[in-house]
Formats: structure tokens, C-alpha cells, sequence
């Protein structure tokens, strides 16, 4: 099961870094996305996939699934919703002053002397 | 007071929170995150001593048994940095009451600030490695908000990259983390160290170690990775400039050392050769991009980049003259860069202009700038009765104690193109005929100079009385050197 795990993270690594690098900004930002639920599944990958109850502590169920990784993921999640939020508004306050979403016109590199 | 490391970290949470209620109201929010600020150094001054009297502290959060809640570690290396953090926000608050301008004061600039000062203080005070991914976060989107506050056309493009590659190195350090809990199972830093001893750092650690030179190296700007710096730091206004330039990168160099003298001990002949190297190379790049430039901000922004070299040289020698080099320097850094940063906004203030060919004669019209300017500038480059001597005279001894001849030749040749890259701009704008300086409408930058020559006064006492501080130096050194009395402190029970 890892395995499997492995290679769709390693599936959603390859894509997000091509969204990255891509020109437009929306792309860009939805590879950080992708980014991110790789990075998540990640955390509940290497926490092992074991254990059979949720960790819920239950009459008679010893074998639980680690809590760790869920509350690291939780943790995760809401930070890089956070970021993702501003992230979209300072794009979309970028695109109507710049007007452009084109990062190469967004270099700036003329300016120093 | 059991809970004192936790202070520096709580105390400007609070005001920032008490300020977001006086969102309109100037005045208090002037006021407020004045006394907040003064409140917590007050804090971490007695923290200081009490960490030198008894040693490092440590709180479990909770009350939970070490390992499994999460630790707050206070040793003297952390105390020292919180104290000068907290130093430097007060002088930084104080210039932007005038620097700033009110448009931004009214949209959450003093509680941003004081966010970001809470997740320095406490990435730097955390025992536990997710909590220090979480303390980063807290600081990095504190820096977006101040980075693009105003949302001036460069800003937003700046803001952007600066986001987007933060963002990235941000998700590498949680799948790190989840790397590290994947062979160690522990998130605790003492217990990590514990448990990398008992494996004895196999390959899969030194992989680790490596990302994390990666994660740690993008926050704080080592070659291959400070390729973003140079752009984003040139878009804030100056005081958020000088926040940046004295606290921000020098996290990323915090972390570097500590998990380099902690985690990664068991394979120094590979991790530490390639921290060698890539500093190295940080200078170099450094010292091309501090003499390029015709730009007050960007000579500076460069010279960010070179000590953050020569500080994580001097860590990498993993003996006592080194790495209590690198702390002298450290601290030495941050003063420092928060004095330079401030006189140069105070000379672009009154120039108008931020380009070197643009200006000059203004020692006859503004001498005292001019003369503090120049021991700021004496002060970075390491003239010995300076604060950039010691640290500098230390990480060279220690290299050449530990065999590596030509990385602290390169480092001492550095100096040079410190001193004249700084010296060139004292010579361009100082020097010369007066330009005519542009005649609009402004407040006398009195209010301004007053915390910047407190600020230069104060890294001139930290070269002159490097006596007092050596005591509190050395006890930082011994932690870093012996990670068994970090363990212990932490795993106490």
C-alpha cells in the first residue's frame, strides 16, 4: 500500500513542479496545490499505513492508526489554505494592476541600474 | 517562573492581538505596540540572565512528559537571539512612527509586525520540529502582509515570488518532516537527537540533513538559493526592509545551526564539507552582487547574503573558536544590518532617490548622517574596535585550527569587499559637490535619526565590550557543542 501511496505523491510531485514552472500565475498556483496534497499525503504515508480503528478511543480496539500524522496533517491543511487564500487575492490584485498574468512580464529586470 | 521562555513568544502575540481592535486609531496603536515591545525585551533580558544563573530551561507544554507534548527550550544561544530580536523591533517600531506613513499604520502594520516578532521568538525558542515548520508559517505570512502592505505595482510583483518560493520550501520542510518521523518517529528535537545517536546516522539521515540544508537554506538566502532575495527585499518600505534584512534570513541560519550541531553530528566528514563549500560560494556571489550595484538597497541586500555566508562557515567548523565566532557574528549581523538599513533610508529620505549616481556632497549638509553612516559602515567590514572584529577574528582562527587555508582566506578577503562596497556609497554620496536635493514637502528626519544612533551606539558597545559578552557567548558555544546538555535539560524527567 505504501508503495502505491509513493507513487501517486511522487505522480503529484511531477505535476505540481511542471504547474510551477508553467507562465501563467493561476497555473502556478494550482501546482502550490497539488504541492501541498503531495506534502500531505506524504505526512500520513510515512506515519505507516497500519492500524485498523480510527484513533477514536473505542471499547475493545487496540490497533489504531497513529494519531501523530493526522494532527500534523490537520495543522498542514489549514496553514496552506491560509496561503493559498492570500495567495489567489494578491494575484488577483496583481493581474488588475499589472495586467497581466504572464510571470515573464512580471520580471522587472530593467530597473537597476 | 517556570513558563519565562515563553514570554518573548506570548507577550507581542498579546499586544498584536489588543492592537487589532485600535485599527483607526493611530495614536494607540503607536503607543501599544511601544509598550508591547519594551514589555518583551524587558522579558528577555531577565530570561538572559536567568538562562546565565541556571542554565538552559526547558517547559514541556501541558505538563506532559518530555518527548510526547512539545518542548520549549531556552538555552543561551536562543536567549541571546530573542533579546536582540526584540532589541531590534523596538528601534525598528520607534523609526516607522515617522518612516512608515499613516495609509499603512492604519492597515495593520504595527500588529504585523508584532505577529512576526512572535514567530522569530518562537522559532527560535521551539524544542519541537513541527512546531518550529508551525512558528516559520507564523512569521512567513506576517512577512506577506508587511512585504506587500501599501500595494505599490513593484510590491505586488515582488510579493508574489517571494510568496510562491516560500511556499514551495515551505511544503519541502513538512515532507521532510514527515521523512525525519518516518525513521526516527519522534518530533521532539532532543529525542531526535537521542535517536539519530542510536542508529548511528545511517545514509537516509544524511539525505535528511541535506534537505534540510535545502529548507532552511531557501529561508535564509545560501547560494544556490538566494536567488529571491535580492528582488523581494528591494520592494518593502525601508523599516520593513530592516525587519527583513536583521531577523528573517538570520531564522534560517539559526535553524542551520542548530540542527547541524544537534541532529547531523554522526556524518560531519559529508554534511558539514557541503555546508562548508556552499557558504563559501554565499560569499563569493555576495561579494559580486555588493560591488555590481549602483543601488544603496541593493549594496546592502548583497551584504545580507555574504554574512550569511560567513556566519554558516564559521558553524561549519564544528570547534569551539568557530562556532562562537559564528554566534558573535550572528548578533553582531543583526545589529548591524538594522543600523545600515535605517541610515540608508534616512539618506534616501532625504535624497529622494535610492541610485548612488543621483547624489553626493551631503557630509556638508548632513554630517552627523554622514559620520554615524561611516562607523556603521566601519562596524560591518570588522575594524577592530568594532562589533564585526571579534566574531570575524574567531571564525578565522577557528578554520584555520580546523585545516581549511583557503575557505578563511576567502572569507578574510571578503571583508575587503565589504568595507568597499560600503565605502563607496559613503564616497558617492557623501563626498563631492552638493547635488540640489529635491524640495517637496516633508517632516524633519530627526525623529528617525534618534533610534538609528541608538541602534549604532549600541553595536559599537557590543565591539567595545566584547569582555561582558564573551561570558554569555561561551555558554551558548557549550550547548551547541555538547547537544548531551540539551538533551538532558529537555528529557529531564
Amino acid at each position: 500500500m505504501e508503495l502505491v501511496m509513493a507513487i501517486l505523491i511522487g505522480v503529484l510531485f511531477t505535476a505540481a513542479v511542471y504547474l510551477i514552472l508553467s507562465r501563467s500565475l493561476l497555473k502556478i498556483i494550482i501546482g502550490t496545490g497539488l504541492l501541498s496534497h503531495g506534502a500531505h499525503l506524504l505526512i500520513l504515508t510515512m506515519g505507516g499505513l497500519g492500524g485498523l480503528a480510527p484513533p477514536v478511543i473505542a471499547e475493545g480496539v487496540t490497533d489504531f492508526a497513529d494519531p501523530l500524522p493526522q494532527a500534523l496533517i490537520l495543522t498542514a491543511i489549514v496553514i496552506s489554505f491560509g496561503v493559498t487564500a492570500f495567495m489567489l487575492v494578491m494575484a488577483y490584485r496583481a493581474y488588475a494592476v499589472h495586467k497581466t498574468d504572464d510571470m515573464n512580464q512580471m520580471k522587472g529586470n530593467n530597473e537597476h541600474d | 517562573m517556570i513558563n519565562l521562555p515563553l514570554l518573548p513568544i506570548i507577550l507581542p502575540f498579546l499586544f498584536a492581538i489588543l492592537l487589532l481592535f485600535f485599527k483607526e486609531n493611530i495614536r494607540i496603536q503607536r503607543a501599544l505596540s511601544l509598550v508591547g515591545v519594551i514589555i518583551s525585551l524587558i522579558a528577555s533580558f531577565y530570561l538572559l540572565v536567568t538562562v546565565k544563573s541556571e542554565g538552559v530551561l526547558a517547559v514541556t507544554l501541558g505538563s506532559w512528559p518530555a518527548p510526547f507534548g512539545i518542548s520549549m527550550v531556552s538555552d543561551m544561544f536562543s536567549a541571546l537571539l530573542v533579546t536582540t530580536t526584540l532589541l531590534i523591533t523596538l528601534f525598528v517600531v520607534a523609526y516607522s512612527f515617522t518612516a512608515i506613513g499613516e495609509e499603512r499604520e492604519r492597515y495593520f502594520y504595527y500588529p504585523a509586525i508584532l505577529f512576526m516578532v512572535t514567530g522569530v521568538n518562537g522559532a527560535f525558542t521551539t524544542g519541537d520540529i513541527f512546531n518550529m515548520f508551525v512558528f516559520f508559517e507564523v512569521l512567513l505570512i506576517a512577512s506577506y502582509l508587511l512585504i506587500v502592505l501599501g500595494g505599490e505595482k513593484k510590491q505586488l510583483r515582488e510579493s508574489i515570488k517571494y510568496i510562491l518560493v516560500n511556499v514551495v520550501s515551505s511544503a519541502l520542510f513538512v515532507i521532510t518532516v514527515a521523512y525525519l518521523y518516518s525513521v526516527v518517529g519522534t518530533l521532539n528535537m532532543a529525542d531526535i537527537s537521542v535517536k539519530i545517536a542510536e542508529v548511528g546516522q545511517p545514509g537516509i539521515i544524511t539525505v535528511i540533513a541535506v534537505l534540510m540544508l535545502i529548507v532552511f537554506g531557501v529561508k535564509g538566502a545560501i547560494f544556490p538559493l538566494y536567488f529571491w532575495l535580492p528582488g523581494s527585499y528591494a520592494a518593502p518600505p525601508i523599516p520593513v526592509l530592516a525587519l527583513f534584512g536583521a531577523l528573517l534570513t538570520k531564522v534560517g541560519v539559526y535553524a542551520i545551526m542548530r540542527t547541524y550541531t544537534l541532529f547531523f553530528v554522526h556524518n560531519v566528514g559529508v554534511t558539514h564539507e557541503i555546508l562548508m563549500v556552499v557558504s563559501v560560494l554565499t560569499v563569493i556571489v555576495g561579494c559580486v552582487g555588493a560591488l555590481a550595484y549602483f543601488d544603496l538597497k541593493q549594496i546592502i541586500i548583497y551584504n545580507i547574503v555574504i554574512a550569511v555566508g560567513v556566519i554558516l562557515f564559521g558553524a561549519a567548523q564544528m570547534n569551539e573558536a568557530g562556532i562562537s565566532g559564528a554566534i558573535f557574528y550572528l548578533v553582531h549581523d543583526m545589529l548591524i544590518k538594522g543600523a545600515l538599513f535605517l541610515l540608508i533610508g534616512i539618506i534616501i529620505y532625504v535624497t529622494g532617490t535610492s541610485n548612488l549616481r543621483k547624489m553626493g556632497g551631503l557630509m556638508k549638509t548632513h554630517a552627523p548622517l554622514g559620520w554615524f553612516y561611516l562607523i556603521a559602515a566601519f562596524g560591518l567590514a570588522g575594524i577592530p574596535p568594532l562589533s564585526g572584529f571579534i566574531g570575524k577574528l574567531l571564525i578565522a582562527q577557528g578554520a584555520f585550527q580546523a585545516g581549511n587555508i583557503w575557505g578563511s582566506i576567502i572569507i578574510l578577503a571578503s571583508s575587503l569587499i565589504v568595507l568597499l562596497s560600503v565605502i563607496r556609497i559613503f564616497i558617492y554620496a557623501f563626498w563631492g559637490e552638493p547635488v540640489e536635493l529635491p524640495k517637496t514637502k516633508r517632516k524633519p528626519y530627526k525623529r528617525m535619526m534618534l533610534p538609528t544612533i541608538v541602534l549604532v551606539v549600541l553595536s559599537v558597545f557590543y565591539g567595545v565590550g566584547t569582555e561582558w559578552i564573551i561570558p554569555y557567548v561561551t555558554d551558548a558555544t557549550d550547548v551547541l557543542l555538547q547537544p548531551s546538555i540539551y538533551i538532558d535539560a529537555v528529557l529531564k524527567e
